[in-house]
């Protein structure tokens, strides 16, 4: 067996469990938001995701009402996913382009914008209503 | 091939530019006899992203985040010698602690890397049962990476002047379990590799990089190492925290008594350096000094002194795959005046060729995959001809696909 280590490593393995969690849907959905919606409702089984470590960086939550307006996260953002209005003087947020690094919470001056646990993102269509923070 | 029929040999094969065999995407013409490859040229060129064309209409804040991206595993080393040309340039003093945890970070992307690696070799091995045991065993170090910066893949933990997240006490617990998890494994996982015949059958001196073709080639990080070649930049050139540690260059006959400069050893190298990343983590975790882990927690004031700098640098980083190289200049502008990325594949893709020349065509997908090319690091030019510009939507493929299947069809 010397020659052959694995062998004995195989049958080992024979007894454990399989280490892969699956994906959340059976089959991939074109839409996670719609599938969501379907597993709210019950019509849909979800296999419970993996835990988000502490401090995850997911979806951008915006609080509208403290925003000044100054602009600063528009000038970090390195995709240039966020947008100023200049109407209203307040940011929209497109989550299709935002890469997730944070920088615009660590920026705000208010402390207006935070990273949410919510990763369960992906789509077809790039302009979901999901994925439009404003 | 008898005489007066015409010449048979040599015929050429060309493999890729995507190709099941290679897990990147590169061109290789090979020029075949019978079974024995004659000679061997390859054209990279094929996953031009334009990052550094991106980059030089961006500030150094928002570029870090952008070097994240140019490598999907060495997530930090791009970032690491980004920031610290940056640095330099614009004469920012990192502070101590800040050293440490991007050390720390960058061993932790070694060991993940290495691991990796040596899947993505017992793969194209045909060894898959392998594979899985290593990804397996992989995932812990991702984990713990996941639990320092947020994120598995795209840490976003370098910023320039230091770190973004500091390690807190009771992530040292987790550190240090996987730490001794790995120490535990890698006897197993050194004999898995190194004591199995079908492995030592395929590997041995096959692909060979000699030492001479090694140093002319200026081939770098554990393909070099694993000829002989004694160049590690953490030793020769130490940065970061890598002053403070003793760290020594791993060569191949430190665990075979021997330097063959074979894919075997190529193994050998990478494995016994998760080891010494191991070592490496645990002895900045009982080293690192308290403080402050940026030198300017205020990132418009860091926007302010790296719009007034000017000059230019050089960040030099020992990556997972060998030396990564960052050159930056600013004119006190908002954005770089120039940034030029060389990764580490970069400097090892020429020795492809010598280590190719008669070997079978069976060898081809390990020894491509010998020297762990990540091409999409490493690509900076494509070329494109005639005027056309499209983007292929999902429609469009299928629409092709369907083309192409009634053409063959017909």
């Amino acid at each position: 067996m010397s020659s052959l280590p694995m062998i004995p490593e195989l049958l080992r393995q024979l007894m454990r469990k399989p280490a892969t969690n699956l994906f959340p849907a059976k089959y991939l959905p074109p839409s996670v938001t719609e599938f969501l919606q379907s597993v709210a409702s019950g019509k849909a089984h979800l296999t419970p995701p993996v835990e988000t470590p502490p401090r995850f960086r997911g979806k951008i939550e915006y609080q509208k009402d403290g925003c000044i307006g100054c602009g600063l996260c528009v000038k970090v953002c390195p995709s240039h996913a966020i947008e100023l209005l200049p109407e209203t003087k307040r940011i929209r947020i497109w989550v299709d382009q935002c890469i997730f690094c944070s920088q615009c919470t660590d920026m705000c001056p208010k402390g207006g914008l935070r990273m949410t646990d919510e990763f369960l993102l992906a789509t077809e269509d790039r302009y979901e209503e999901n994925l439009i923070v404003e | 091939m008898s005489e007066g029929t015409g010449r048979k040999a040599p015929y050429i094969i060309p493999i890729g530019p995507t190709h099941p065999a290679l897990k990147e995407p590169v061109m290789f013409t090979f020029e075949m006899e019978g079974e024995m490859i004659r000679d061997v040229d390859f054209a990279p060129g094929q996953t031009h992203r334009g990052i550094e064309w991106m980059g030089m209409r961006r500030n150094p804040v928002q570029i870090v985040h952008l070097t994240d991206r140019i490598c999907g595993i060495c997530g930090v080393s791009h970032t690491f010698a980004f920031a610290r040309a940056v640095e330099q340039i614009a004469e920012i003093e990192v502070p101590e602690r800040a050293d440490y945890v991007r050390t720390i970070i960058a061993e932790f992307e070694r060991i993940q890397s290495h691991l990796l690696w040596a899947g993505v070799a017992a793969h194209e091995l045909g060894f898959d049962s392998l594979l899985h045991l290593t990804w397996r065993v992989r995932e812990q170090s991702m984990d713990v990476i996941e639990n320092l910066t947020g994120n598995r893949v795209n840490y976003g933990i370098v910023q320039v002047g230091g770190v973004r997240r500091d390690i807190v006490p009771e992530q040292h617990q987790i550190i240090e379990d996987c730490l001794a998890t790995y120490e535990g494994l890698l006897s197993k996982l050194l004999s898995l590799f190194l004591d199995d015949r079908s492995i030592a059958l395929r590997c041995r001196d096959v692909g060979v990089l000699s030492q001479k073709d090694a140093l002319e080639l200026c081939t770098v990080g554990p393909t070099a190492r694993a000829s002989g070649v004694n160049v590690d930049l953490r030793q020769d050139y130490p940065y970061s925290a890598y002053g403070d540690l003793d760290v020594r260059t791993i060569l191949p006959d430190q665990y075979a008594g021997e330097t063959r400069g074979d894919v075997y050893d190529r193994i050998v190298v990478r494995l016994l350096e998760v080891g010494q990343s191991c070592g490496i983590i645990r002895q900045c975790l009982d080293e690192m000094p308290a403080g402050e882990v940026t030198a300017e927690p205020k990132i418009a004031k860091l926007l302010a002194i790296c719009k007034k700098a000017s000059g230019e640098a050089i960040g030099r980083v020992e990556a997972p795959r060998g030396e990564c190289f960052h050159y930056v200049r600013m004119e006190a502008q908002e954005a770089p005046h120039s940034w030029k990325v060389k990764a580490s594949s970069y400097s090892n893709l020429m020795s492809w060729i010598p280590m190719l020349r008669g070997e079978q065509i069976a060898d081809i997908p390990i020894i491509v995959a010998s020297i762990d090319p990540c091409l999409s690091c490493t690509d900076r030019v494509a070329v494109i001809r005639g005027e056309r510009r499209d983007i292929l939507s999902k429609e469009d493929l299928h629409r092709l696909s369907v083309e192409a299947t009634r053409r063959l069809q017909a």
